[in-house]
């Protein structure tokens, strides 16, 4: 899923500054489950938000709703009744949502209220960690079902790099697992060490972002 | 190992000859001194047969390696240009490579360099379209067979003679002279190893590289990297990932009075340089004195590797 994780306070306050009437519009799909957009934190951010702006003599008053998903132009649609009396909408989807917000209302204001992390999971209660970047070619199955692209800070495919000690990266100041050596210990397990020997070359990026805007189409269900 | 010559370059010939080769380091300045680049490398002339050039080494922004090379040649030394493929795409790296090879440089250590987050410009986007493999794989391919990653040809090929970098210290331990293999396999011809301080398991690392054949289809350097101080041997233990220097060393620096720290910092890199000499599969030394250019000679001298072989 989409992993997201509020903006500070202070950076949704400079962003609305100008305005005395708001939507915040959360989302029940990912930034639910990661407990970052749903509707609960679509209650907390707009009572922060107001109790911040009465603090500094500015009242602010806030319109509150949860899509069922705003990755979708058919859930965006019941925002119509709260935006047309707001000045602005704050969006804590993850940042596809303020997109078709703004899609759907060419004349209103739009504005993040979460950095989109990652695509990732929960590995603990609290803790999300990143597993896909996206590279729109999969290629985990030569890896032990691990990825080298988006779990080893130099996106390598001939690792472990001299940065790998005692199973942890160099970079991240001990947080990070080496995922060569998990992708090691995985290929020993399977009995398939001899993949790691071979020289892996060139990876295609042209399916990654650096092909420009991806879209995709499925014909059959084109309409 | 063939006695025909891929790029001709004064390293290249001396492995060829059969005789031990010293290669020396000077990372180019953070800013465009040509004169203090010029009196570092000053110190090499005539000591090293080719100086590695850094490039941007840690991630810290220096001037380029291709520059600092050119440099190098017109003050009458070899360089040994190195480049890393965390800056650049495929695209700028093979450009680079043709560019060098025009200017007349034939020695070039492929790397994939250091993480930005250890530089001075850590909010930087990295690359990393390929690894150092790749571009090992590639400079091969565009010199052996004349063609580009893409398939396209080369007018006029680039001849280096390449090299890799190899870390016996880091981890999983029983997968780096493997790992080593793969940049021999992928086009490497010679190797240049991290510091070495951890003397036994070098020692091991290099009778697993003899094993597996390793050590006749490649030169293998053995990097050393004299200890200045007290104060660089306990960072080098602590901070940098899998630099293992054994207390041995620190307890003998830390006997001698500290107007004798350096010599004694010199005297272990001399025993360390004759010890890796002395072990099979070992073609030369790479000296990397870290801001200690002036010292090299003195070390070169001291571990009987002076005068060094002219080639034709």
């Amino acid at each position: 899923m989409v992993i997201g994780e509020s903006k500070p306070l202070a950076e949704i306050l400079e962003m609305i500054k100008d305005f005395k009437k708001v939507v915040v519009a959360g989302c029940k799909g990912c930034v639910t489950v990661c407990n970052a957009g749903g509707e609960k934190e679509v209650a907390i951010l707009a009572s922060e938000l107001r109790i911040a702006r009465k603090a500094a003599g500015n009242e602010l008053e806030t319109l509150e709703y949860t899509c069922e998903r705003q990755c979708d132009p058919e859930y965006i649609e019941p925002l119509d009744d709260l935006v047309k009396d707001a000045e602005a909408v704050v969006s804590i989807a993850c940042s596809v949502g303020p997109q078709y917000v703004t899609a759907r209302y060419p004349f209103v204001p739009v504005f993040p209220g979460l950095n989109t992390i990652s695509i990732g999971g929960a590995t603990e209660h609290g803790v999300w960690k990143e597993f896909c970047q996206a590279c729109g070619s999969c290629i985990i199955g030569e890896f032990g079902g691990l990825c080298p692209i988006t779990r080893c800070a130099k996106q390598l495919l001939n690792g472990p790099c001299g940065g790998s000690s005692e199973g942890i990266c160099e970079v991240g100041k001990g947080s990070i697992p080496c995922i060569w050596q998990l992708i090691y210990d995985r290929l020993k397990n399977l009995g398939q060490l001899h993949k790691m020997q071979e020289v892996k070359l060139y990876k295609n990026w042209s399916t990654s972002r650096d092909g420009g805007l991806r879209t995709t189409i499925r014909e059959e269900l084109k309409q | 190992m063939t006695a025909e010559y891929t790029a001709g370059s004064r390293l290249e010939k001396i492995f060829k000859s059969g005789q031990k080769a010293v290669t020396g380091e000077c990372g180019p300045p953070r800013g465009c001194d040509v004169e203090h680049f010029k009196h570092k490398a000053s110190f090499l002339k005539g000591n090293v047969d080719a100086v590695n050039v850094t490039d941007n080494q840690t991630a810290v922004v220096r001037f380029c390696s291709m520059a600092a090379a050119k440099i190098l040649l017109e003050m009458g030394l070899e360089p040994v240009m190195q480049m890393v493929t965390r800056d650049m795409n495929r695209i700028a790296l093979q450009s680079n490579v043709l560019g060098a090879s025009a200017l007349g440089i034939k020695n070039l250590l492929c790397l994939t360099g250091d993480h930005q987050s250890f530089g001075d410009h850590p909010q930087a986007k990295n690359v990393h379209d390929m690894d150092s493999v790749m571009l090992l794989h590639t400079v091969k391919t565009m010199r052996d067979e004349g063609k580009m990653v893409s398939g396209t040809e080369v007018q006029g090929r680039p001849k280096m003679f390449l090299g890799a970098a190899a870390n016996p210290f880091a981890d999983p331990a029983e997968f780096r002279v493997i790992r080593m293999g793969k940049k021999i396999n992928a086009g490497a011809q010679f190797i240049q190893t991290q510091c070495i301080y951890n003397m036994e398991r070098f020692r091991k690392f290099m009778e697993m590289a003899n094993d597996m054949g390793l050590t006749e289809k490649c030169y293998i350097m053995a990097g050393i990297t004299p200890l200045k101080s007290v104060g660089m041997a306990n960072y080098m233990k602590k901070f940098v990932p899998g630099l293992d220097v054994p207390d041995s060393y620190i307890t003998r620096l830390k006997g001698v009075p500290k107007e004798n720290v350096a010599a004694e910092g010199i005297k272990i890199a001399v025993e360390q340089i004759q010890e890796c000499l002395a072990m099979k599969g070992i073609s030369g030394i790479h000296l990397m004195a870290i801001e200690w250019e002036d010292h090299v000679p003195e070390i070169v001298k001291a571990a009987g590797l002076l005068p060094r072989p002219k080639v034709d």
